[in-house]
């Protein structure tokens, strides 16, 4: 499916993307008025910038949330990756399907539903144990791990499929024992899948909101609930300038990825032959 | 004897490998379902009840229209069906907007289309929250767009605090998610069905109605799942954009969970839970039959 842009094509395209990033530009430039109003730019200034440097609980908000992101998705990777690797073998297949619906279950559900449901669950046995408050960064962490799970298992799982079953089998029948052969041959074959899932599953958790929402308590905030804090009274450009450090930040990280995906890519054709010269340097 | 000793082991390797998961997603995703049932049907002293589901269906307050008339009216129906017609309208503009933008980039070059979609992708790794807000600034009665009017000489807009607005912005929001699937189901066509479409005497658009739209079904049912469940269980958009006018289901949850009345949170959630089953299962099959029937 390849063709030259036709014109109304282009225009189309045009207005699409102005769309998409009108209202984050607007934001942008905001972030740089020295004056306070959101609709009327008087004067560049770093003022917001320097505000919300000042801003220890912001600033709070974001060690939180790295924290949790990180946790949520090394645990969820470990663990997922392990799940994605025991469901694969599984000969049962009511077994298998009890267990790929089941991990469909966070994905489909709305947000709000898995949120309120691990709540209540939270509450319950807090109130069980007597405790005034059960929430806290511990269910939080539950709940992160919990909905970013099924998006490593589905990323991994497609790997294992592909995989040659006869890889590791080989690998065994030549000595190694199980383990070995697991961790020399099998993981890395499906590193990639491992990889994407958790860089899926950190950014999943960085994002979040409406789960963070309800499980939050104790007064452990993340980023996105200390943005809704802000957004709850009237909004200074303060938040423009952590809305466009945020911008930059996924911006540099998209063009990160991108040059290591290309660089992926390139060097792998020149590493044989150079392989290929090794060898004829040592044979002449 | 000794391959058979080095089998069971790894049989037990791999049972030990899901364990941890199975546990996890018995425990954290399973009982916490139960949870919401259990809530949904007990009253605070965890008594059996009914009335959690009743009030839902029954409960009756008065409205005050714009024109000052006063209305009784079933409060959480009218919050049901505003939700259900809000989201029905931004996923069909979604659609509508997003199938051709979807198509143009499936056919530009392989360079074009990975530049493309990364660009699709940013707005979709900002928080939500900061989006929404953004379109409230840019709305505003002495926002952005109404300065820009105001300039053109076309006079102002009031929008928000509308359905439009909260229409605007579960548009905004949810769009790459209608975009993506299409997308990589069209990127993936085999570029020889359309020449076979077009040799065997299909206009360019009839080739789109039929080969192509078929084809992508798969694509566009995941679009409009990925746009409709979120903006159905919304609660940020509406609060923001329509200035809290315009209740949706998900404020009403919000609401309950706020105000500590877990219970009748809880019967929200199952009934929205029930719809969206029954709703996704519908779809399943319609669509199953229709990509059957149209290859």
């Amino acid at each position: 499916m390849q063709a030259k842009m036709k014109p109304a094509a282009r225009i189309y395209t045009g207005l699409i993307f102005l769309f998409l990033f009108a209202p984050i530009l607007i934001l942008l430039v905001f972030s740089f008025n020295e004056a306070k109003s959101l609709s009327v730019f008087s004067e560049f200034s770093f003022k917001w910038y320097r505000e919300l440097l000042r801003d220890s609980e912001t600033l709070t908000a974001l060690k939180n949330t790295l924290v949790l992101a990180i946790s949520a998705s090394v645990i969820s990777t470990i663990m997922g990756t392990g799940a994605a690797v025991g469901i694969n073998k599984l000969r049962n297949k009511a077994v298998k399907a009890m267990y790929d619906s089941v991990t469909n279950i966070p994905m489909m559900n709305p947000d709000i539903i898995t949120g309120i449901s691990l709540m209540l669950m939270f509450v319950f046995v807090g109130q069980l144990f007597g405790m005034a408050t059960s929430l806290s960064f511990w269910t939080m962490l539950i709940a992160h791990i919990t909905f970013c799970l099924p998006y490593v298992i589905l990323q991994v799982l497609p790997k294992l499929q592909q995989m040659d079953p006869a890889l590791p089998e080989a690998a065994m029948d030549l000595g190694c024992t199980p383990l070995r052969a697991f961790l020399l041959v099998e993981i890395p074959e499906i590193l990639p899948g491992v990889i994407t899932g958790f860089l899926m599953a950190f950014t999943l958790s960085l994002d979040d909101f409406v789960i963070s929402y309800f499980t939050q308590g104790n007064g452990f905030q993340t980023l996105p609930i200390r943005i809704y804090n802000m957004t709850k009274k009237t909004v200074t450009p303060k938040m423009y300038a952590l809305a466009t450090l945020i911008f930059f930040a996924i911006l540099a990280l998209l063009i990160l990825t991108n040059l290591a995906d290309s660089g992926e890519e390139q060097p792998k054709k020149p590493r044989k032959p150079r392989r290929h010269k090794k060898i004829e340097e040592e044979t002449t | 004897m000794r391959s058979r000793n080095v089998r069971s082991q790894n049989a037990l390797a791999h049972k030990l490998a899901r364990a941890p998961y199975g546990a996890w997603a018995a425990l954290f995703i399973l009982v916490p379902l139960i949870f919401v049932a259990y809530y949904a049907f007990t009253d605070s002293s965890m008594h059996f009840t009914l009335e959690n589901i009743t009030k839902f269906f029954t409960a009756r307050s008065t409205v005050t229209a714009d024109d000052g008339t006063q209305q009784e009216v079933r409060t959480y129906m009218v919050i049901f069906w505003r939700s259900v017609r809000l989201a029905v309208i931004s996923t069909v503009i979604c659609l509508i907007m997003g199938y051709p933008i979807a198509y143009i980039i499936a056919r530009a070059s392989a360079r074009v289309q990975k530049i493309a979609i990364t660009l699709i992708m940013i707005p979709m790794w900002m928080n939500f929250l900061i989006r929404t807000y953004a379109w409230m600034t840019v709305l505003q009665d002495t926002g952005i767009l109404n300065n820009f009017l105001r300039l053109l000489g076309l006079g102002s807009i009031h929008i928000i605090g509308t359905e439009s607005a909260v229409v605007i912005g579960m548009v905004y929001d949810y769009f790459p998610y209608m975009i993506l699937p299409i997308y990589s189901v069209l990127a993936k066509l085999d570029p020889k069905l359309l020449e076979a479409a077009q040799d065997l005497g299909c206009s360019s658009f009839a080739t789109l109605r039929r080969v192509v739209f078929p084809l992508s079904l798969p694509g566009v049912v995941s679009g409009i799942t990925m746009v409709l469940i979120p903006s159905i269980s919304t609660f940020y958009i509406s609060q923001k954009l329509g200035n809290g006018k315009f209740f949706l289901i998900g404020d009403a949850i919000e609401g309950q969970y706020v105000a500590n009345n877990l219970h009748f949170a809880a019967a929200i959630a199952f009934i929205l839970m029930v719809i969206l089953l029954i709703a996704m299962a519908f779809m399943r099959r319609f669509t199953d039959s229709r990509v059957q029937g149209g290859v």
